[in-house]
């Protein structure tokens, strides 16, 4: 994990813990998925349909669809726009989704 | 010398996807053009536009609009490939043939009955439209749900980006030198000499040739240059899911799957007025639907809805037209604006560049409606 780019502005909410890729992560009541794993310094959420590459946040309102992550089972849900609770499984998306037929 | 005293060969007035189509092949032809567009508020049909380049069911109150549409099928191919050359913009155009599907015995029989009299109207074009059995259309396109009784497949349909042809056309008319004006809504057209004037918001504008292409707007412009359009609103509305893998390896008439990956679910025929208000329960129609054609698609989230205020005429065919008062002003009117783009461009600018269109437009003169019978359009 990189250092974090940002910090909190107030740390006074009650704690919530969630797993990403396994790993334990510290949160605060009311955090969006997106911003609780950039105050734990995680940065690379997906990997680019396109050409692989790392792909993280950019708009953080909902518009941008870059923070595209696997939560709790489910492919392609805005991290930016999920709150964090209480256990939720919180995966790197690998590429695009696929429906089965 | 400002750009609204420069004379222009022809002025084209509405810059989405039929104007701006007309004015690169006008520009292809070697003309001065200007292309003048409405502003942001324009009702932009080509914004809201599903995508399809369809052949298999158009024209089916007319046969020279079925070959009309068919011609644009052939010419769709080259027609990107030289956009992309030119513009350096791809439309994402794509020709695997399309697939309607049949969901019930009365609707196999009417499609079969329409393709057949389909196939009179093509006379020595083969329509090559065929009808699939439940497990023809499984091996085309795995996953159909249990309704799906059949099909029917063209393998002149095609689908495409409408805002990349859109963004593509424009960049071609600029490499051309096409003079784009924005926010110059047409105000008035009238004589002017020898030739003809365009009055906008940003100015007057001079040229032999007039084509108006603006959409509902012209609908107050023709009649200033007696051409009495009777243009109908059509509200379409669209659904567009979560990007997946490709799964849908071919268009079909209600969904698609874009380059992009996002699914395309539509489209529905409102008549309500000029609204592009989004209605919950037509989504909802539109969407299970589109289930029955494929069911897997109900796992997919829907992330944004749009609806759009299309263009019609009485008998769903393109009305193609020079005024009388106004020689040298001509109308052009019709649903299909992204099927239509490769004649528009590559057959009928340049009729419009030698000034007069052939007696194949004969059918299309907007005088079929001046009885006052018309035909409801069937889609």
């Amino acid at each position: 994990m990189a250092p974090s780019i940002s910090r909190r502005i107030e740390e006074d909410a009650p704690t919530v813990t969630f797993t990403f890729e396994g790993q334990t992560i510290e949160a605060k009541k009311g955090d969006s998925v997106a911003a609780a794993l950039t105050a734990a310094g995680v940065l690379d959420l997906r990997s680019s349909v396109v050409s692989g590459e790392s792909r993280g946040i950019f708009c953080m309102m909902g518009a941008c669809f870059e923070c595209l992550m696997n939560i709790d089972g489910q492919p392609n849900r805005q991290a930016c726009m999920t709150e964090v609770s209480e256990g939720l499984v919180v995966l790197r998306q690998q590429g695009s989704r696929e429906v089965d037929l | 010398m400002t750009a609204s005293e420069k004379v222009f060969d022809t002025i084209v007035v509405g810059g989405g996807l039929v104007g701006s189509a007309i004015a690169w092949g006008l520009a292809r032809e070697g003309e001065k053009v200007a292309l003048l567009d409405e502003g942001d508020i324009a009702l932009r049909a080509s914004r809201g536009n599903f995508g399809l380049v369809w052949v298999q069911s158009k024209g089916r109150n007319m046969p020279e609009y079925a070959r009309w549409t068919r011609k644009s099928a052939d010419l769709w191919p080259g027609f990107a490939e030289e956009l992309i050359e030119v513009s350096g913009v791809s439309p994402d155009y794509h020709k695997p043939g399309g697939l309607h599907l049949l969901l019930s015995e009365e609707e196999r029989e009417e499609t079969k009955a329409l393709n057949e009299r389909m196939s009179d109207y093509y006379g020595d074009l083969r329509p090559d439209t065929v009808m699939l059995d439940r497990k023809q259309v499984e091996e085309m396109l795995p996953g159909i749900g249990p309704d799906v009784i059949g099909g029917s497949w063209s393998p002149h349909d095609g689908h495409t980006s409408p805002l990349n042809l859109l963004r593509s056309l424009h960049m071609a008319n600029a490499a051309r030198g096409t003079h784009y004006v924005s926010d110059a809504k047409a105000r008035k057209v009238m004589r002017d000499g020898s030739g003809n004037a365009v009055e906008t918001d940003k100015g007057t504008f001079r040229a032999a040739k007039v084509i108006l292409a603006a959409g509902h707007g012209n609908k107050p412009l023709g009649a200033q240059v007696g051409l009495e359009l009777p243009l109908i609103p059509e509200k379409g509305q669209v659904l567009v899911t979560e990007r997946t893998k490709p799964f849908i390896p071919m268009p079909l008439h209600v969904l698609r799957q874009t380059d992009e990956g996002t699914v395309l679910i539509g489209d529905s025929h409102e008549d309500t007025g000029f609204s592009t208000e989004s209605v919950t329960s037509v989504f909802t129609d539109i969407a299970r639907y589109a289930v029955r054609c494929l069911p897997k698609i109900a796992k997919l989230r829907v992330v944004r809805t749009w609806g759009a205020v299309r263009i019609l005429t009485p008998d769903g065919s393109p009305i193609y037209d020079q005024s009388e008062s106004h020689p040298g002003v001509f109308t052009i009117n019709c649903h299909s604006g992204v099927t239509l783009a490769g004649a528009h461009a590559l057959a009928l600018a340049p009729q419009l560049a030698a000034g007069k269109l052939g007696p194949e437009f004969e059918a299309f003169s907007s005088r079929r409606f001046d009885n006052g019978t018309v035909h409801i359009a069937a889609h």
